[in-house]
């Protein structure tokens, strides 16, 4: 009986310890916000499209983060993107739910912009430059494709084109020896 | 360590780890130094460097004189483009330039006149002990001059006389340990007084007390005119060494690692361990800008290999279209035959003849297909031999690293140092399954760069939405503030004037709504 209350007392103390410095800890390590969706933020490509049905890329973070959002949503990021998201959330890959896209960016035709600045207003990363009654263009180097420009221009004038291949920016493909292209291969079809 | 303390005794000969010996095929080197003549038409692509691309000066229907700059630089790593002759501007357009990718860029086409005159506008400074670094320094960047080994950097910013970096030593790269070239090994027996010359200006350039001219034994003539050349001037700072033939030992941190013992640290440059390192074309280039003022118009090409029937060393005026150049060595027809523009290790495969030499094109090789397939066609499984690290200069893993690039596993090929890389070739050309390990590294490289690139447009997206984000809401704050204040202006009003009812009412009103 007595075995029985020193062991009973010494674990309640020990919990109670335990209990304490815990408690410390948490005030004194306590971070600010959500690291994970802040985690999930960096891996997405910041185009602000709202493709993945949320209002940004931070929202569809939180989103993740939160478990309310699959990790194949985004579109613009690509596989590579919900690869590093499915990895870093420790979920199985998913297909795409829609084709990736060549990289496009916005293009004013000037000649017919009547200067409303609809689309300046619309702009997510403020790429588009213009004032009312003047002609507007857009920023091709801060573009990212997100398209919200189009539909709320009255005429129309916003063309999406590809993005120009730059001779800095050339890789070299993979050697087209068959055991690179196989591999190559392989990959695809593992991930569908 | 132990190397280097063994070097210091005398018991070893410095050497750099790995390398490769193989068939040196230098056929063209005992012809002498031929002028190639002017082609019909050049085409000058605004960037020969490596760095930002220049801005044409030059108009459609200009006259230029020869060594007149046509295109300025943009940036501090990047340097003007001179005219290679006298004649008219015809036109500015995009051109093949001598790229893997066959991609253009805009080139200025010039028709020259046949008269050949030189623009005279920089002076000769024949009193160079005397200038300033500085000024020297700026007369190397204005002439357009690149290091000529094949890499095109920039030289003036490598002649930096920097009191946190003093340079010790100059290392003058004449090695040339790429098979079939040539050039440089005719520039040291035809022209060993300028380049001495060059040398010296280079010494005072920077500071330094002692010089190495390095060549590799193969080029023993060579070794014997510039040491001829040396002892004609008396300096017994600057010393000849005959190194025994090996590749890459002309990569510039392999030469240092010959010679000094020392390693230059990956991710830091040879003036960070106080050496200068500079190719022998370079120090002609530099003496002619200053002893001439004369702007680099062109530069010495080998012209070789087994298709080439009359393979050549030659002066050639950059700008000028490969298929002149091939022409003057007989060659027409490129049925069934490679352009490879550089030495056979690290040159790259040109799709078509019609493409300008420019500042980096050490050599022009025209090789067979039957030649070129019996490599690399079949790729076999790696069997482990582990030949591949033993030639690497780097002392890196080759196997490993192109399996990561292979599968796309860049983190880890980062890891494995695929950036401290130099794409020497010496592990493809080893391996026994046919691996063409190099290009999976240009792959692996490629690949890194782009997600790299992509993360800072990301990043730089995020940052304009957030503070986009924050305008807007600032502006909603300011609004809001606005009204409250032309608020309250209206209730003290009411206060004042008591009997108008009519503006308290309708504050009251708001009020109560929020």
């Amino acid at each position: 009986m007595e075995q029985l209350l020193y062991a009973t007392l010494s674990l309640g103390a020990f919990a109670l310890i335990a209990g304490i410095v815990l408690a410390i800890a948490s005030k004194v390590f306590h971070i600010e916000g959500d690291p994970l969706s802040d985690k999930i933020d960096a891996l997405l490509p910041q185009t602000q499209c709202g493709q993945c049905g949320f209002p940004g890329c931070r929202p569809y973070a939180n989103a993740v983060a939160g478990g309310e959002a699959d990790v194949n949503h985004c579109v613009p990021g690509g596989e590579r993107t919900m690869l590093s998201i499915a990895d870093l959330m420790g979920v199985e890959p998913k297909a795409l739910e829609e084709e990736e896209s060549v990289p496009v960016v916005a293009f004013v035709r000037e000649d017919e912009c009547i200067g409303c600045t609809l689309c300046i207003k619309a702009c997510p990363v403020d790429a588009i430059i213009g004032a009312p009654k003047q002609y507007h263009t857009v920023v091709a180097d801060h573009c990212t494709g997100c398209v919200l420009c189009l539909e709320p221009c009255p005429v129309d004038c916003i063309d999406m084109i590809q993005k120009p291949e730059l001779l800095e920016h050339w890789s070299w493909p993979l050697p087209d020896t068959e055991r690179a292209q196989l591999g190559a291969e392989r990959r695809e079809s593992h991930h569908d | 360590m132990i190397k280097s303390f063994l070097n210091k005794l005398g018991f070893a000969s410095a050497r750099f780890a790995g390398g490769i010996t193989p068939d040196m095929c230098k056929w063209t080197e005992s012809s002498a130094i031929e002028d190639c003549p002017l082609p019909p038409l050049f085409i000058v692509p605004i960037k020969q460097h490596i760095g930002q691309a220049c801005t044409p000066l030059v108009q459609i229907g200009d006259l230029v004189l020869r060594g007149q700059k046509i295109a300025k630089s943009e940036g501090y790593l990047s340097v003007p483009i001179h005219a290679p002759t006298s004649g008219k501007v015809i036109k500015i357009e995009e051109h093949a330039i001598p790229h893997p990718s066959g991609m253009g860029l805009t080139s200025i086409f010039i028709e020259p006149d046949g008269k050949d005159v030189r623009d005279t506008s920089l002076i000769p400074m024949d009193n160079w002990q005397a200038i300033d670094p500085a000024e020297l320094r700026e007369r190397v960047r204005l002439c357009g001059i690149t290091g000529l080994g094949g890499a095109a950097f920039p030289t003036f910013i490598k002649l930096l006389k920097d009191k946190r970096n003093p340079i010790e030593t100059v290392i003058l790269n004449g090695v040339e340990c790429e098979p079939f070239l040539t050039n440089d090994h005719r520039l040291m027996l035809e022209h060993s007084d300028e380049i001495m010359h060059g040398l010296q200006i280079i010494m005072h350039m920077v500071g330094a007390k002692k010089a190495i001219i390095a060549i590799e034994d193969n080029k023993s003539d060579a070794v014997n005119a510039m040491q001829q050349a040396v002892s004609s001037t008396g300096n017994d700072a600057i010393s000849v060494a005959s190194l025994p033939t090996r590749y890459p030992q002309g990569g510039e941190k392999q030469l240092i690692e010959s010679l000094t013992g020392k390693q230059v640290p990956a991710g830091k440059l040879p003036m960070h361990i106080g050496v200068l390192c500079q190719n022998v074309g370079t120090v002609k280039a530099i003496d002619d800008a200053v002893m001439l003022g004369h702007a680099i118009t062109d530069r010495i090409i080998t012209v070789s290999g087994d298709a080439a029937p009359k393979p050549a060393n030659m002066r050639v005026r950059l700008g000028t279209p490969m298929r002149f150049i091939y022409a003057q060595c007989g060659l027409e027809n490129f049925d069934g035959i490679q352009i490879l523009h550089g030495g056979p290790m690290m040159g790259e495969r040109m799709r078509h003849p019609d493409i300008p030499v420019i500042k980096s094109s050490t050599g022009l090789l025209a090789i067979r297909d039957t030649r070129m397939k019996a490599v690399h066609q079949v790729e076999d499984p790696c069997i482990r031999c582990g030949h591949c690290s033993e030639v690497c200069p780097i002392s890196l893993v080759p196997n490993l690293l192109a399996d990561h690039c292979r599968n796309d596993q860049l983190e880890k090929a980062a890891d494995y140092d695929l950036f401290d890389c130099i794409e020497c070739g010496a592990c493809s050309y080893v391996c026994p399954s046919h691996i063409p390990l190099v290009h999976y590294f240009r792959y692996g490289k490629g690949q890194t760069a782009q997600v790299r690139r992509e993360q800072s447009f990301a990043e730089a997206s995020r940052l304009r939405s957030e503070s986009r984000d924050a305008r807007l809401q600032r502006e909603k704050d300011e609004k809001a503030a606005k009204r409250r204040k032309v608020r309250d202006t209206l209730r003290s009003e009411s206060v004042l004037n008591p009997d108008n009812n009519s503006a308290p009412k309708s504050t009251t009103k708001t009020e109560g709504k929020e």
